[in-house]
């Protein structure tokens, strides 16, 4: 297993359009990183230079220390999973998994043994003399996985292995992966689309836009402290609510009401000479009905009294739902392209829709007027022009 | 992701910087080129440096009997041609075997095509039944139909009044050739067809079922529709290969009786008459007349030539 | 089965039958005639009242036939190899590679599949008179394969793009190269393909007839389609009509091998080119 680091890296089409820009990233010695970002992103491109399976236009990477920019795919002695699992049709499942093996002239003995091991760890004994057409979609994802680790290459690529998989399938496989990945101790780099992959399985996560990396951090990191709107708005599930917000003194005027600025946050905003106008960010779960806060906590938080659309309950959980009404669609992009990502574009609803997550316990009813409590500790306050988090106290060291 | 990443287009001219393609981008052009080189000088070979040799020999008085006195006469041939009743009368003949033929096959091609689709047993004896009068010898057919209706020796002759042989009569001939063309071509034109009908989606037509469309009219409604490219395609490829017809005439009734297309005229002009000039001059015009046929149905129809999609990988 | 069930199933069949007769009647024919009697030839009853192996005999007995088939199934293998051959490349590069150029071959090669054969056989007559290779094999072999490229290149890239391309890919993340990926990747996948395609394109050489009465002046090179029209009989004074009938029936069983083996494989291969294009 190697480390492998990402130096400038650049890729442009002869066309002009420039599908990843200036991407450093260093991937440790077996080390989970996850590449996210909705399509587009420059994601599977990158992953493809990682490869070899497409030319860097500029940058340097380098594969255990070796720079390997102009190496074929052969000679970077990596191994890589496909969104499609690209088995060959032809061949049988012992012949797909230990067809690395015999290209690269080890006896046949030895890859026997190595296809056999592989296949007692993923559970494909049963299988091995059977052919990629009958078996289902999650034997041949694993056979895809099966290619892969018998090879013991220097580090593993996964280009969305899950994607093709039902829902319940992929969340099994997810665990699957992660525990190989422990045993094996393999440098990886995985791409995927779906941020509760991304959390769940990386140790570090990076986050494209438009060929941009955004952020590079762990799951948690991401999560509580997102640099910009778009990562706050990507990472998370349901995702942050976005507010129009206008300081005020001390205050945010919003349509929920004033949100109180605690010293820490005001200090922050002054630092970074915050405009005016401003987008607040607020997760579902920084929300809760009024009624069931603690009273000496209720004050560190702004209570106010909105109609609930809809209520889900989750059973460990309620989603109360409502709209707010004077929402102006925003001219930020990393919104536009958020809302078209999560598909809410197209729902046709008026309005903008917050969603809070509550307590279990609590009364409110769809239909009804509810007193809700927002913990502005949790606030994130956003630049509406550069996206920028304002709220950071320092750069994050990663 | 990798659909919306931006793909060069091998339709955008390459770049005026050539720095800006990278080795492995250049590899590959030089690949493609290679590989394509063979088949390219080939068919410009066979077909290109022909076609311009014929437009030269077209301009040239040349008898092959008298070679010597080769000439070049302008466009002297195209108006010998042009003014001859020989050359309108082949041309009537062509266009009105070419439309009957095609329209006849589109008809029948669709009937064969929903059986192949629909029946319910029996679906690789027919299709393997109807390969055969695409696969056989168009000679071969040509023969069995002459002998067929050549009074004395064929068994359909004898179902006409006695004394009546059709194929030494300008219309009952021209009508067997149709017959003969539509037989031996009808299957590949069903075949296209049948591929086409096999993209109608089922779901759609059990809307249209539901949405209390008839029979009739979820054929012309929604499968037709539908189906507008194949159809557009089968008839282009048909409407040109019909236009070239020779075999079958020249087995049938060798041209006589006012049979003959205009391939009839072009060979007899060059192999009977030796007239390699006059030749060359119906050779061009049966080329201009194709490349009008082909360019009024891309332009009309919009008929998605096959292959031109591929442009867009 | 309900009546209404075989009521339906009686009228599928007698549906097939009618497509089954329309297109075997003539072949069945031809048939007939082959192994008529000469004395019987112009009785025009369908099936013969007297079968004779006569006709066969007689053509086999003269080189006027046997040479023409050498020279039919001779000029259609080289035919057929070479435009397979050449096919092949360019169709692996224009399903696969990207390259400027790629919509002008697309662009040349269907204008080639429209090409009038009639418009280039004055030129190739006195083309070939003059560099000598009129009435020879290569003669026929030039043409052949030129107007079977298209057909060639069409069906050959439809089954080329249905090779998924990610798998070339993780040959060569397996630490393939190049030519490996296509030796024990691609060409097995393509493998059916290609043969489906020489079924087709030795077909359509097989079927020629203008430029191999055009092109030929012996037989030399005459193949069998074109010696059937110069055909004079086993003796002087007979007609030629049974022999033509026999020599016809020969030249027809290849077909109907190729038709009753690869049925499924023909008409995927007819239909892959023109409709998914």
């Amino acid at each position: 297993m190697a480390e492998i680091v990402l130096e400038g890296i650049t890729k442009r089409y002869p066309d002009g359009a420039v599908a990843v820009k200036d991407v450093n990233l260093s991937v440790g010695d077996g080390e989970f990183v996850i590449l996210v970002g909705p399509s587009g992103c420059g994601k599977s491109t990158t992953l493809n230079m990682i490869a070899g399976l497409e030319d860097i236009t500029e940058g340097t990477l380098l594969i255990d220390g070796q720079v390997v920019n102009d190496k074929t795919p052969k000679d970077r002695d990596i191994a890589m999973v496909f969104q499609s699992y690209a088995l060959y049709p032809h061949m049988s499942v012992r012949d797909n998994m230990g067809f690395a093996l015999r290209l690269a002239k080890v006896d046949k003995a030895t890859i026997r043994e190595k296809v056999e091991e592989a296949a007692r760890i993923l559970d494909l004994t049963e299988h091995l003399d059977r052919k990629p057409a009958n078996l289902s979609g999650g034997q041949r994802q694993r056979v895809a996985m099966g290619r892969a680790i018998v090879r013991d290459p220097k580090a593993f690529l996964m280009d969305e292995p899950l994607s093709n998989l039902d829902a319940k399938l992929r969340v099994q496989m997810r665990t699957q992966i992660s525990r190989l990945q422990q045993r094996l101790g393999s440098t990886t780099v995985y791409v995927t689309h779906d941020q509760t992959e991304a959390m769940t399985l990386g140790d570090r996560v990076v986050v494209m836009r438009g060929g941009v990396v955004q952020q590079i951090g762990t799951p948690q990191r991401l999560y509580e402290q997102p640099k910009n709107l778009f990562v706050a708005g990507f990472i998370g599930s349901p995702a942050m609510n976005f507010l129009h917000a206008t300081a005020e003194d001390n205050r945010l005027r919003t349509s929920v009401g004033a949100l109180d600025l605690s010293d820490r946050l005001r200090r922050s905003l002054e630092r970074h000479d915050a405009p005016r106008d401003l987008i607040v960010g607020l997760r579902p779960e920084a929300f809760e009905d009024a009624a069931l806060v603690d009273r000496g906590r209720i004050g560190s938080g702004t209570t106010f009294s909105v109609d609930i659309d809809v209520v889900e309950s989750l059973g460990s959980d309620v989603y109360a739902y409502f709209t707010e009404d004077e929402w102006q669609p925003t001219a930020t992009s990393e919104l536009a392209e958020l809302a078209a990502d999560s598909g809410v574009t197209d729902t046709g609803a008026g309005g903008h829709q917050i969603v809070t997550r509550l307590n279990a316990s609590t009364q409110v009813r769809e239909g009804s007027r509810a007193e809700l409590w927002v913990d502005t500790a949790k606030m994130h306050v956003f630049d509406p022009v550069s996206g920028t988090n304002l709220t950071l106290s320092d750069e994050p060291a990663d | 992701m990798t659909a919306s990443a931006p793909t060069a287009s091998q339709d955008t001219p390459p770049p005026k910087d050539d720095r800006a393609l990278s080795e492995g981008a250049r590899q590959e052009r030089r690949l493609g080129w290679l590989l394509c080189a063979p088949a390219v000088i080939v068919m410009l070979a066979v077909t290109a440096y022909p076609i311009v040799y014929a437009v030269y020999l077209s301009l040239q008085r040349y008898d092959l009997r008298f070679p010597q006195q080769a000439e070049f006469v302008g466009l002297s041939n195209y108006g010998a041609v042009l003014s001859s009743e020989f050359w309108w009368q082949a041309l009537w003949v062509t266009v009105f075997i070419t439309v009957v033929s095609v329209v006849v096959e589109l008809v029948l091609g669709f009937a064969l095509a929903l059986v192949m689709h629909r029946t319910i047993f029996g679906r690789g004896t027919v299709r393997t039944a109807i390969l055969i009068p695409y696969g056989i010898v168009t000679v071969v057919a040509a023969y069995s139909w002459q002998y067929a209706w050549t009074p004395e020796t064929g068994y359909l002759a004898d179902l006409l009044p006695s004394g009546d042989a059709p194929l030494t009569e300008q219309w009952p001939a021209i009508g067997l050739i149709i017959l003969a063309e539509v037989w031996k071509t009808t299957p590949f034109m069903a075949l296209l067809l049948l591929a086409g009908l096999a993209l109608v989606p089922e779901e759609t037509l059990r809307a249209a079922q539901v949405d209390g469309a008839g029979a009739w009219q979820r054929f012309f409604l929604v499968t037709v529709p539908l189906m507008k490219p194949a159809i557009l395609v089968a008839l282009l490829f048909r409407t040109l290969d019909a236009f070239r017809i020779f075999d079958n005439i020249y087995i049938l009734t060798s041209g006589a009786h006012n049979t003959g297309s205009v391939s009839i005229l072009g060979y007899d002009n060059l192999f009977t008459a030796l007239n390699l000039g006059i030749g060359s001059a119906i050779s061009v015009l049966i080329f201009l007349c194709v490349a009008l046929i082909a360019f009024a149905f891309i332009k009309l129809f919009g008929a998605a030539a096959p292959g031109s999609q591929e442009g867009g990988r | 089965m309900s009546a209404a069930g075989r009521r339906r199933m009686t009228g599928w069949a007698l549906v097939n039958i009618i497509v089954i007769v329309y297109a075997l009647f003539p072949v069945c024919w031809i048939i007939s005639l082959s192994f008529k009697d000469p004395s019987t030839l112009t009785d025009g009853s369908f099936i013969p009242t007297e079968w004779t192996w006569e006709n066969y005999h007689g053509i086999f007995q003269t080189s006027e036939f046997t040479r023409a088939l050498i020279n039919s199934i001779g000029i259609a293998l080289i035919s057929t190899v070479i435009a397979v051959v050449l096919g092949t490349m360019a169709a692996y590069a224009v399903a696969r590679l990207r390259f400027p150029g790629k919509s002008l071959l697309i662009g040349m090669s269907l204008l080639i599949a429209m090409f009038p054969p009639i418009s280039l056989v004055s030129p190739l007559f006195n083309i070939e008179r003059i560099i000598g290779i009129f009435d020879t094999w290569i003669g026929l072999i030039i043409p052949y394969m030129t107007f079977s490229l298209p057909l060639a290149i069409y069906t050959l890239s439809a089954f080329f793009r249905e090779i998924p391309w990610d798998l070339e890919k993780a040959a060569k993340v397996d630490g393939a190269t190049p030519a490996q990926a296509f030796r024990l990747v691609i060409a097995p996948l393509a493998a059916p393909g290609v043969f489906t395609t020489a079924i087709l394109v030795f077909i359509f050489c097989w079927n020629d007839f203008l430029f191999a009465i055009s092109l030929t002046s012996t037989s030399a090179a005459r193949t069998v389609p074109a010696a059937l029209a110069f055909f004079t009989g086993s003796s002087q004074f007979a007609q030629p009509t049974g022999s033509i009938a026999a020599a016809a029936v020969v030249i027809t069983i290849p077909i109907i091998i190729f038709v009753l083996l690869f049925q499924r494989r023909i008409v995927a291969g007819l239909t892959s080119g023109a409709v998914k294009g």
